[in-house]
């Protein structure tokens, strides 16, 4: 319920800001890490650093690492095209890049099974390995990165780009130079999004991957493991240090990004 | 301006808050015109037997004027929801350790398993589903961990339904006169084997039917739905496997009804209707009009030491045997 404002404290809407973030985000959160302290620090170290937790988290993180760093490039080379490129069907294409977040991430998971797995038209199975686990994240995080270049690229002063290019400059040096530089604290923020949501992600994964332990098992799918059977405790300990390293990486790229903007100043 | 239009969004968007909240904690009640209700929490294989076998239960005398709410997922999850409050006056699950969770929960009556059958529903045998001719001809255990095939079961510890089928290899092996290092040891081979571990049986049976593996370990009565449905595949009983039990049980909050719909459940209309979606009738009448085949070697979860112990032996998430099987295997293909 929003409050009456103090004298001369926050404004209503701020309050209800807070409020709200508050009920949908932070007490939730906070619930979790509540119940991953019930079986005590010897409890949460060991949920945390068994072998089968430890080796899924080192396969989510690989994976998700992979993903960006792909990302980071595709991402940017697509919502270049989508802004400078003409062709026909540009609408069409632009407004295929949000499918994957439209899409239930199951269905997802059974399309990229239906095609890249052992029955696939197409003759690739990657299906049960870890590129498959690759091959979901990168379907699911696809928009992230194009959607945060895209309006940056959109509002890009083209004239700095003429003027070096009369200057004699080389395209590659333009675009290493001038249009880089532009372009990376959105790429950045791009990236931040789509790691946070690869080392979540379940649902797309859990179909492709096969889930076999120490193999191809991500920790979404190892902490889901540990709640069908009962270690509830277990499960919220390795979801703390997953919410853990995501905010951690989450602040890291902002920090970095707002040192590389002061920096050009 | 600016901030009376803050007020108003504010006001607009907390109103909205309390009627979602409102509609979320409201409790979805049963249309219709049936002076009770009743509430039905089961796993998901048998829903299409359910579908037929109520409108039954509703034509006799017992069942008339009583609605049905039915909500249908994997076993495990409805047992943790009926704990965490989802309300249900049956609950039907695939195996036992999920109802005893919920007689630890104070929910469902200790005495439950004193019922008629002690208290199972439905019956079934762990099989070994195969491509159709069997081309790899698979006929026993061992055939199963052979240099080359690849096998498909769930993951144990997400789904219930897997750990019947890895109780089925273990306890073949003793019942074949193995000592029980053994027997450990096949589950080892077993495992090593395994190829895909799906999060459920269903997704296993999708992961077969895709083209994946070369024998799935299943459920008996999965594998008559799906031969049901068209899919290409044989299955062969071993000698040596185990009794699947499904219980089922009434809360302790539920209505008379709902005793009278489990009478219902294990009389002759309702377990004909389930044996002819593949399941084995726990009427042993009934069952003799089925001809299904009864393995030489059958036997049961008590056979190898019940439920309880073997939840705890084989199947605790850091210590249980399998998932030390696991953890070798896994350090083994790490390093190697």
């Amino acid at each position: 319920m929003p409050q009456k404002a103090a004298p001369g404290g926050l404004p209503l809407g701020r309050s209800f800001a807070t409020a709200y973030l508050g009920l949908i985000v932070l007490i939730p959160l906070a619930a979790v890490a509540w119940r991953s302290t019930e079986g005590g620090a010897g409890g949460f170290w060991r949920a945390i650093s068994s072998p089968a937790a430890v080796s899924s988290l080192k396969l989510t993180f690989v994976c998700s690492l992979v993903v960006v760093a792909i990302n980071a490039v595709t991402g940017t080379l697509i919502a270049w095209v989508l802004v400078r490129d003409s062709f026909r069907g540009k609408a069409i294409v632009n407004s295929l890049i949000d499918l994957p977040f439209a899409l239930p991430t199951i269905v997802a998971g059974l399309t990229l099974l239906a095609l890249y797995g052992p029955k696939g038209p197409i003759g690739i199975n990657v299906a049960y390995t870890r590129a498959a686990i690759i091959l979901a994240l990168l379907f699911v995080t696809l928009p992230f990165v194009v959607r945060s270049v895209q309006p940056v690229l959109l509002e890009l002063d083209r004239e700095m780009e003429e003027a070096a290019a009369s200057l004699g400059a080389s395209s590659l040096s333009i675009f290493r130079r001038i249009v880089l530089p532009n372009l990376m604290p959105a790429i950045l923020s791009g990236v931040a999004l789509a790691f946070a949501r690869s080392i979540g992600e379940f649902g797309s994964v859990i179909l492709i991957s096969g889930n076999i332990p120490f193999q191809t098992e991500v920790a979404s799918v190892h902490i889901f493991s540990q709640i069908e059977s009962d270690d509830v405790t277990g499960a919220a300990a390795v979801s703390v240090l997953l919410l853990v390293i995501s905010f951690v990486s989450l602040l890291a790229i902002d920090t970095f990004r707002k040192w590389g903007s002061k920096h050009e100043e | 301006m600016i901030r009376r239009i803050t007020l108003i969004c504010t006001l607009g968007l907390a109103a909205l808050l309390v009627v979602v909240a409102a509609g979320c904690g409201g409790n979805a009640s049963g249309s219709g015109d049936g002076d009770s209700s009743l509430t039905l929490v089961a796993y998901s294989t048998p829903q299409e037997a359910y579908e037929e076998i109520i409108p039954a239960f509703q034509k006799t005398s017992a069942g008339q004027n009583v609605d049905f709410e039915q909500s249908y997922a994997s076993s495990g999850e409805q047992s943790r929801a009926v704990e965490a409050g989802l309300p249900a006056d049956i609950v039907a699950f695939s195996l036992e350790p999920d109802v005893t969770r919920l007689v630890d929960a104070g929910l469902v009556p200790a005495d439950w398993a004193q019922a008629d059958h002690d208290g199972m529903v439905t019956d079934s045998v762990v099989v070994l589903a195969v491509r159709k001719g069997n081309p790899k001809n698979i006929q026993t255990w061992d055939d199963i961990v052979q240099e080359g095939v690849e096998v498909i079961t769930p993951n144990p510890f997400t789904s219930g339904g897997a750990r019947w089928n890895l109780m089925a290899a273990y306890g073949a092996q003793i019942k074949q006169g193995k000592s029980e290092e053994e027997a450990v040891d096949f589950l080892r081979q077993v495992l090593e084997h395994t190829a895909v571990q799906d999060k459920s049986a269903r997704e296993s049976l999708q992961t077969f039917t895709g083209g994946k593996g070369d024998v799935l370990i299943a459920y008996e009565n999965e594998a008559i739905t799906a031969q049901q449905k068209g899919e290409e595949l044989d299955y062969v009983v071993p000698d040596e496997t185990i009794l699947i039990e499904n219980p089922v049980a009434v809360t302790e909050e539920a209505s008379e009804q709902a005793q009278a719909f489990v009478d219902f459940l294990q009389g002759p209309e309702a377990q004909k209707i389930f044996g002819e979606k593949g399941y084995r009738p726990v009427d042993d009448e009934v069952l003799g009009q089925f001809d299904y085949p009864q393995p030489s070697g059958l036997f049961t979860i008590k056979d190898v030491g019940g439920w309880d112990a073997v939840m705890t032996k084989f199947f605790d998430r850091d210590t249980g045997l399998v998932a030390k099987i696991e953890a070798d295997l896994g350090v083994s293909t790490e390093s190697g």
